[in-house]
This record gives structure tokens, C-alpha cells and sequence, in this order.
């Protein structure tokens, strides 16, 4: 629908447009064409007003009713055979990947345990909290999408498990993250926006030590565990799943409240060390990695080129991250492996724009665009494409920054 | 009325693979099995109507590309979250080296 929108009007109008859903100025239409109508006298009438990031709210039916919700994304063209090698599946690299992370976990949790009390503990804590707060953030990516293991029931244990460490209802976020590929960074339907603009600074920092995000784990924990979902979950968990979303919220708070017991019989903080609180004093791998993803750039676009970024990582980082550091390729193919990105990378890497050489450089190039949005939500940081790529639609780009400035 | 209608060749679908097939508005998917049998479902899958002619053929089961949703192409079962509604199939024949399917 996207693309029958540009065909009929000329880019200008069609900038105005996007500039128009962005700016909160378009009231619901039922009918497309009145929308569009109007949307072009509303951009003279300029005047910034948030975005509505609610599921149910303003922007989220403004997406569904001009066809930017479930829209048709740019690909870029992979012969089908090459595709099919890239998609393949395999249990071996997962297989290595989950002893070793298994493997070491255990033993620092072990270390952390046996030199409780003293100070050598906290080395081993440092890595335990890691394996458990940042590790299962991609564990419960990469098995929910089904693609880490060849063999289904491998994926569905690794899921599990990494969804209890990373605190993630596997339930409720099956059903969010397949939301957040249809509609990646797309205002008041995308419930996986870590950064909403204007950002919120102080939430971002706290969320580096869990705080906030595991706070509202266990808010949600407790409200599924009663039998409830909120209005939020409603829209994207299909009812006839929601009881499994409650029935995982069960077992978790059983498990949280016999560790939580266990640590005032014992009279000590061990086994929450163990339990729960990793969650927190390992999260900053995690969010440090995540916010890099669509951190800064567009939103409101149907091109992953201009909404994600693939950035270069060292080898322990992608260990942890299993690789999602190419997530521009993921978002544009997710059927393929993260074992097998950084070989879609090369195969596509001619029509993407050129990948953030370091997490520093991603750094470098987002606290100053989240800083800019403060003073301004519509800022986003423009990528630039090589010569070789296809163009994408300049509409999308005309207030942007090029990452050359 | 159904009928019986030309697709392909046979040897234009791999083994263990899909093709999309178009006819009369509609769109099918034509799959060949790792035993060389072929199968015939809907072209589009249930959950939000993408392509499933873009996903990967495993034993006798279709993933979807945009969300990893799994079919049995075979019987046309959806196979957990994200797809819930089954797929529908259609009865195929190999003739002269052509697959023919029999639409409803
Ligand atoms: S479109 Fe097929 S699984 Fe979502």
C-alpha cells in the first residue's frame, strides 16, 4: 500500500505525509484518500506534538487505517539458492554455543557462590551476571525465532530457560517480537521501541542495571500470575494463547517466592545472587548491545536500512549477542541463522549502508542524535547508502543527518 | 466443479524446496519433498499473508519467512505460534513430467 501512496502523489506530498503521521497531526480517517488529503494541509500547520507510543492509542490506528502497519519492506535480491544455503539449519554451532555458555555459567555461579562472602566473589558474579542478564536476551531472540537449532525441542528448552533468566514472559514476547517484525520501529504498534523520542534519558541508564525493565517484570509477572493480561497484551497475544501466558507467570512467581524464602531462612542474599538479581547486575551487556539496534535512526519507514543498524563487534560481544549485531540483515531475512549472518552480510553488504565499525562509533554517532531529540523528537540520524545499492525513497530522509556530517 | 490445472514441469521445483505458483488471482505453493513427492497448498501464509514460496522446505515442514510460523505442508497443520490457522492443500498429480493441481 506503501507503494501504491508514492505512485499516486509526487514525493513532496508524500513527505508530507510521513512528516504528518510523525507529528501527531492527522486525526483518524476510515478512508485512506481523505487522509491523505488532508494530511498535506496539516504539514503547513506545523506544530511538534509527541508521539503516541501506546499499542492502542492515536499513532497505532493511524498506522493500520494508511496501510504503514503490516506494510511491504524492502528486500534486498538474494538468488534463492544462495538464500536457501544461508537459511540452512544446524545444531552444531548452537550446540557449542549453549555448552560453553551453560558450561561457564555453572562454574562461575559456582566460584561466585563457594567465595560468597568475600571479595574474590565478585569476578565470578561479574560473569555469572553477564551468562544470565545479557546472554538469554539473544538465547530467547534467536530460539524464539525458531532458527538457532536445527532440531525444534533444542530451541523450545533454550527458550524457555533464557526467557526465565531475561524475565520474559515466552509467551507474551513470542507475541511482541513477532509484532516487532512486522512493524519494526513503527509508532504505537512496534512494543519493543527501547528508545521512544523524546528519549528518556534516566530510564535508559537505569535500564543499563535492569532496574526499570525488571521492575516491570515482575508488575507483569504478578498481574499474568492473577489471571489477567492488560489491554496492551490483549492486542497481540491471540486468545487462545493468553492461558499459557498466565500459566508460565504461575510457575516463575513459585520459583521467585521459594528463592526469596530460601534467602530469609538462610538469613542471606545468595540465592537471589543466584536467582532474580542477575537480572539486574548483568543486564548492561544487553541493553549496551539492544539500544545500538534502532537506536537514533528512523522511524515510520518500511525500509530496515534506514530504521537498524549492523554494527562490528568483537568476538566475546557476539558470543553474548549471538551475532544480532548484523540486524539489518536479520530484520530483512530472518529465517537465517545467526550463525550464518556474518556470511549474508558479505553476500549483501553492496546495498546496505556501511556497518558502525564499533560499538564506541555507535555511541559516538546516538548520544549526540538522542541529546538532539530532546529539543527536537523528529531528528534521526540519516544512513547513507554506497553507490552500488538501491536507492531508497528519499521521502523517508528530508529532515534526517547523513552519517557522513 | 474442480478441475485439474498445468503448473509446471516437474523438474522446475528442487528437491526438498517450493515454488510459487499464480493462477486466475490466486496464489498456490508447490512443494517437492525429500522423496520426491510433490504437494500443493495455499500460497500465502495464514498468519499475515506473506509468500510462503520464500521459506525453507525441511523434511515435510514450510517456515514461513516473515515470522518463522511452520506449516506441514503435507497435510497443511499449522505447527505453533505464530500461525494458528492450518493451511489449505491440494491434490496433485505428476503427468508427462507435469504437475498438475486440482482446484477447488
Ligand atoms: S506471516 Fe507467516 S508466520 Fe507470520
Amino acid at each position: 500500500m506503501i507503494e501504491n501512496i508514492a505512485n499516486t502523489l509526487s514525493g513532496m506530498q508524500v513527505f508530507d505525509i510521513f512528516q504528518s503521521m510523525t507529528l501527531g497531526l492527522m486525526e483518524p480517517r476510515s478512508h485512506l484518500g481523505e487522509a491523505m488529503m488532508n494530511a498535506t494541509v496539516a504539514a503547513d500547520d506545523y506544530r511538534p506534538t509527541k508521539r503516541d507510543y501506546s499499542l492502542i492509542g492515536r499513532d497505532a490506528r493511524r498506522a493500520v487505517e494508511i496501510g504503514l502497519s503490516a506494510a511491504e519492506w524492502y528486500h534486498t535480491d538474494v538468488p534463492r539458492k544462495q538464500m536457501k544455503e544461508l537459511m540452512k539449519r544446524d545444531d552444531g554451532p548452537a550446540i557449542r554455543d549453549t555448552m560453553i555458555w551453560l558450561g561457564v555459567l555453572i562454574q562461575s555461579g559456582a566460584g561466585g557462590a563457594l567465595l560468597w562472602g568475600s571479595w574474590w566473589c565478585v569476578p565470578f558474579f561479574l560473569v555469572y551476571g553477564v551468562l544470565y542478564g545479557s546472554s538469554t536476551d539473544s538465547r530467547w531472540h534467536e530460539c524464539g525465532h525458531g532458527t538457532a537449532f536445527k532440531t525444534q525441542w533444542m530451541n523450545d528448552v533454550v527458550y524457555q530457560i533464557a526467557c526465565f533468566m531475561i524475565m520474559r514472559n515466552p509467551v507474551t514476547w513470542r507475541w511482541s517480537h513477532t509484532r516487532h517484525h512486522t512493524d519494526t520501529v513503527i509508532v504505537g504498534r512496534d512494543p519493543e521501541i527501547a528508545v521512544m523520542r523524546p528519549p528518556d534519558l534516566v530510564r535508559l541508564v537505569l535500564n543499563f542495571f535492569g532496574i526499570l525493565d525488571a521492575w516491570q517484570a515482575m508488575i507483569d509477572m504478578v498481574r499474568n500470575a492473577s489471571g489477567r493480561l492488560s489491554a496492551a497484551e490483549r492486542t497481540f497475544i491471540p486468545e487462545m494463547e493468553q492461558y499459557k501466558a498466565i500459566r508460565v507467570a504461575r510457575i516463575w512467581l513459585v520459583i521467585y517466592l521459594a528463592t526469596i524464602a530460601l534467602a530469609v531462612y538462610l538469613g542471606s542474599l545468595l540465592p537471589l545472587m543466584l536467582i532474580g538479581l542477575p537480572r539486574l547486575y548483568g543486564a548492561w551487556h544487553h541493553v549496551m548491545t539492544g539500544l545500538l539496534q534502532h537506536g537514533g535512526l528512523a522511524d515510520n519507514v518500511t525500509d530496515h536500512r534506514l530504521n537498524s543498524r549492523t554494527v562490528l563487534m568483537n568476538p566475546v560481544s557476539r558470543f553474548i549477542y549471538w551475532n544480532m549485531n548484523y540486524h539489518v540483515e536479520h530484520h530483512m531475512f530472518p529465517m537465517v541463522p545467526y550463525h550464518a549472518l556474518p556470511k549474508l552480510h558479505e553476500l549483501i553488504k553492496h546495498d546496505l549502508p556501511a556497518p558502525t565499525p564499533s560499538i564506541l562509533a555507535g555511541y559516538r554517532e546516538m548520544i549526540p542524535a538522542f541529546l538532539r531529540q530532546l529539543r527536537n523528537e523528529d531528528y534521526f540520524i540519516k544512513r547513507e547508502l554506497p553507490p552500488t545499492a538501491q536507492p531508497y525513497r528519499e521521502e523517508f530522509h528530508a529532515e534526517g543527518k547523513t552519517t557522513a556530517e | 466443479m474442480t478441475e485439474w490445472i498445468q503448473a509446471c514441469d516437474a523438474e522446475d521445483v528442487e528437491q526438498e524446496d517450493v515454488i510459487r505458483f499464480d493462477h486466475a488471482g490466486r496464489t498456490f505453493a508447490i512443494y517437492r519433498s525429500p522423496d520426491d513427492d510433490y504437494f500443493a497448498t495455499d500460497g500465502l501464509c495464514t498468519h499475515e499473508k506473506v509468500h510462503l514460496a520464500d521459506g525453507l522446505v525441511m523434511d515435510e515442514i514450510i517456515e514461513c519467512p516473515k515470522h518463522n510460523g511452520r506449516f506441514n505442508y503435507k497435510t497443511g497443520a499449522a505447527r505453533g505460534a505464530p500461525v494458528c490457522v492450518d493451511l489449505k492443500t491440494y491434490p496433485v498429480k505428476v503427468e508427462a513430467g507435469k504437475i498438475f493441481l486440482q482446484l477447488g
